[in-house]
């Protein structure tokens, strides 16, 4: 069989075994959650409860204050005891809303929906807007407002994210092994929110179990496509997706709208179905847990706002001292020094690595051995960017692209000067983001 | 849950193997078959000439790092590999202490002097053997061997057999029939090396370069196996100087011997291992094939014109000076870039 991909790329060791047959396990309520306002790229929400309400699973208590924002829901049903800032995965500190268990977990009244055959397009935009959803896959970026591309640009094909090309992450995974249907249904939402009829899914050859279920799902569905895509990071970075499914470049500056393109990953659209045909607002997500540091690896669907700690005590605790904490996935998650931060709507995973596993490295002189450059799947010259950034040459950077670097960390991994090539890179990124808005 | 030994780095997490370390190990692996090959055609002087290479070579850069108050990175191998390669590129009766000279020169001066590996603009190893081609030039130019394996010349650590190399041969026949000599006596040139011979390295010249079988071998390793090289500078840099032999370098168009200007001298050699050394050469593709046609211009030109019979070390050594500039203008195509 043909496989799809993009040119470049890594190939590191997936370590998906730990969990990938494993079934999805519902983690239990938890008694105390602590629900950040800001989950999601764009201005955070606005608190609407006070310390002292009493709030139910699913009820609002951060409202979406602007075009790119998103809502915030209770996740268990409680009082609210306090309202602070806390520390969240990426190391910001976020406004948070800690609620604490009743022990009911006594829901709000949910409009569901049979079908939404009798539903506009604008309706089903507003129901995924008041759930809250998020992009799943780790950016967090308002769905509905991916959803709602500008008039001048014709949207041709919606394509369904599945390529999990982080290594251990299994939960988009499971969820279309264990909801095809349910995913699918969430496929024509989006499609019908878009106004086409064209659907693609992408699927690495290492998840041949998914590939096959959507086969046989989809005999009678001309409308999606699934498509077999070979192993390899950054897959499931939509420009290199696109590229991969459709072979057209996403414009240097540009988004996949530019394209006729809009990407959405698996478990944001299983959050959509379950939002029109539940009713259920984004409150809880299937994240993977894993590692050779932790007892019990597994496939967790967890409610949003359980702390990592309580996390991996659920999960059997350490196997041994443990040497670092990553939440999302190996190439692109955030290491973490104190588990009291929360899982939010973008944690795909927590990861656990053994004391004796964990390297640090001394940075060596760059020899040139362009190893980066062929990786690189935007086709930039990571050293030259690197050494840009470390010198605060931010026009030099500019100049040679840094802004098209989607930040997948492939040139880090394969540096063996080991450079922190994508570190430079993101520095001065941020700088020239911050000089953008100066203007 | 209070941890204080939590390692906290950026991403990515995970990290291939391969270090600089790894990288250099793999090059000096890759160099074996032919060190081995050396030993065996020109006898124990040749061990002496390595080593002696090596050592000179590793412990300049442990003085000049100790000197400059920097990090000792002889660890590296990096050292190793100049020392080797400059090893490869002098004659078997060389005098040790030249050997010495020669390495000391290519480390203080080709390397250390810019910051250390990774900065040198030139190869270092090339830097040491053009430094002593200029200054000790009968000793640079005068060949011996092969030595017959185990006997008496093969054990002496001075006595050898003095013969031209195969170019310094086609450099004065060369020569001969510009001033009036038969044209055909260029053939008779190509009719005394065999081209096995030349393969094997079962000829007079440097130590390392002569067996083309065993260079290559190390070669492989390096281009299929460990991936550090690419196929562009070395196809295109010897293709370059096929195509050019076949076209010019023979008694007429079109008749040039390609595999005696392919195989005799330092091509293979420069071309798998310094050409493509990863600090000197350019980092895109399509630099790399622009240094590989340039260097097999500059060989074919100095061959056939120049005043030297060999021209391999120049060829790199002037297009390692326009290997910045071949970066600036082989920026690859970003990916979704327009083009205007």
């Amino acid at each position: 069989m043909e496989l799809k991909t993009f040119p470049q790329g890594i190939h590191p060791s997936d370590s998906k075994e730990l969990t990938q047959e494993l079934p999805v396990n519902q983690m239990p309520v938890p008694k105390k959650v602590v629900i950040p306002l800001s989950q999601h790229i764009g201005a955070p929400a606005t608190c609407v409860v006070q310390v002292g309400d009493f709030v139910k699973t699913g009820q609002l208590i951060g409202e979406s204050s602007g075009f790119i924002s998103a809502n915030v829901h209770a996740s268990i049903s409680g009082k609210v005891v306090e309202i602070k800032d806390a520390l969240t995965a990426t190391g910001a500190m976020s406004k948070a809303v800690v609620i604490e268990g009743d022990g009911k977990d006594e829901w709000v009244d949910m409009k569901r929906y049979e079908s939404f055959d009798d539903l506009t397009s604008e309706d089903l935009k507003k129901i995924i807007e008041e759930a809250g959803i998020v992009g799943l896959g780790g950016a967090a970026f308002p769905t509905n407002v991916k959803l709602s591309p500008p008039a001048d640009k014709n949207i041709e094909y919606l394509i369904i994210n599945s390529a999990e090309c982080e290594p251990y992450l299994t939960c988009d995974y499971r969820v279309m092994i264990e909801r095809t249907m349910d995913t699918i249904k969430g496929m024509k939402i989006f499609m019908k929110i878009l106004g086409i009829n064209k659907c693609l899914i992408g699927i690495e050859n290492n998840k041949i179990g998914a590939y096959n279920t959507y086969r046989k799902m989809l005999e009678n569905e001309p409308d999606i496509d699934v498509y077999m895509l070979q192993t390899k990071y950054p897959q499931g970075a939509e420009k290199s997706l696109i590229k991969a499914l459709i072979n057209k470049e996403v414009p240097s500056g540009g988004l996949p709208m530019d394209v006729g393109v809009v990407v959405q990953n698996v478990g944001t659209v299983l959050a959509a179905y379950e939002a029109v045909y539940k009713g259920k607002p984004l409150i809880e997500r299937v994240m993977t847990v894993s590692g050779y540091g932790i007892r019990q690896p597994q496939n967790l669907l967890v409610r949003l706002g359980v702390s990592f700690e309580e996390i991996i005590n659920y999960c059997g605790s350490f196997v041994e001292t443990p040497g670092k904490i990553i939440c999302g996935g190996p190439m692109m998650g955030f290491a973490q020094y104190d588990l009291s931060v929360p899982v939010v709507k973008g944690t795909s995973g927590l990861l656990v690595f053994p004391e004796d596993t964990v390297n640090t490295y001394e940075e060596s002189p760059c020899i040139r051995c362009a190893k980066c450059v062929d990786a690189c799947p935007q086709f930039l010259v990571p050293s030259e960017l690197a050494k840009y950034g470390k010198k605060y040459l931010w026009d030099r950077a500019e100049e040679n692209g840094v802004m098209d670097c989607v930040e997948c960390g492939s040139c880090s991994y394969v540096c063996p000067a080991k450079i922190n090539l994508v570190q430079y890179i993101k520095l001065a990124k941020n700088e020239i983001n911050i000089r953008r808005r100066k203007k | 849950m209070e941890n204080k030994k939590l390692l906290v780095t950026p991403a990515p997490h995970a990290r291939t193997s391969e270090t600089v370390t790894s990288v250099m190990m793999d090059v000096v692996v890759a160099l074996i078959p032919a060190i081995l090959a050396s030993v065996y055609f020109f006898g124990i002087k040749a061990l002496v000439v390595i080593v002696t290479c090596i050592v000179f070579s590793v412990a300049s850069e442990y003085v000049c790092q100790r000197l400059m108050k920097r990090p000792i990175t002889i660890s590296d191998y990096s050292a190793v590999v100049t020392g080797i390669l400059l090893a490869f590129c002098l004659p078997p009766t060389i005098p040790w202490y030249l050997a010495a000279v020669g390495a000391i020169f290519a480390i203080v001066i080709g390397k250390m002097v810019f910051g250390g590996l990774g900065y040198n603009l030139f190869n270092p190893a090339l830097v040491g053997r053009a430094f002593l081609l200029a200054s000790w030039p009968v000793y640079m130019t005068s060949w011996s061997g092969p030595e017959k394996f185990l006997e008496d010349k093969w054990m002496s650590l001075s006595d050898a057999t003095t013969k031209a190399s195969a170019l310094s041969v086609f450099k004065e026949t060369l020569m001969a029939v510009k001033k009036g000599a038969p044209i055909d006596s260029l053939k008779e040139v190509y009719n005394n090396f065999s081209l096995s011979d030349l393969f094997l390295g079962n000829v007079p010249g440097s130590l390392g370069e002569t067996s083309v079988l065993f260079l290559l071998l190390g070669a492989f390793y390096l281009w299929f196996y460990k991936k550090h090289i690419t196929w562009h500078i070395p196809v295109t840099y010897i293709g370059t100087v096929g195509l050019l032999a076949w076209l010019f370098g023979g008694p007429a168009f079109m008749q040039g011997n390609v595999l005696f200007h392919v195989t005799a001298g330092g091509l293979i050699l420069g071309a798998f291992f310094m050409a493509t050394d990863m600090v000197t050469s350019p980092i895109t593709k399509k630099g790399r094939i622009i240094f590989g046609i340039g260097a097999g211009i500059i060989v074919f030109v100095i061959r056939i014109f120049g005043g030297y019979p060999e021209g391999v070390c120049y060829s790199i050594l002037l297009m390692n000076a326009a290997t910045p500039l071949i970066d600036r203008y082989t920026k690859p195509r970003r990916f979704g870039e327009v083009k205007a």
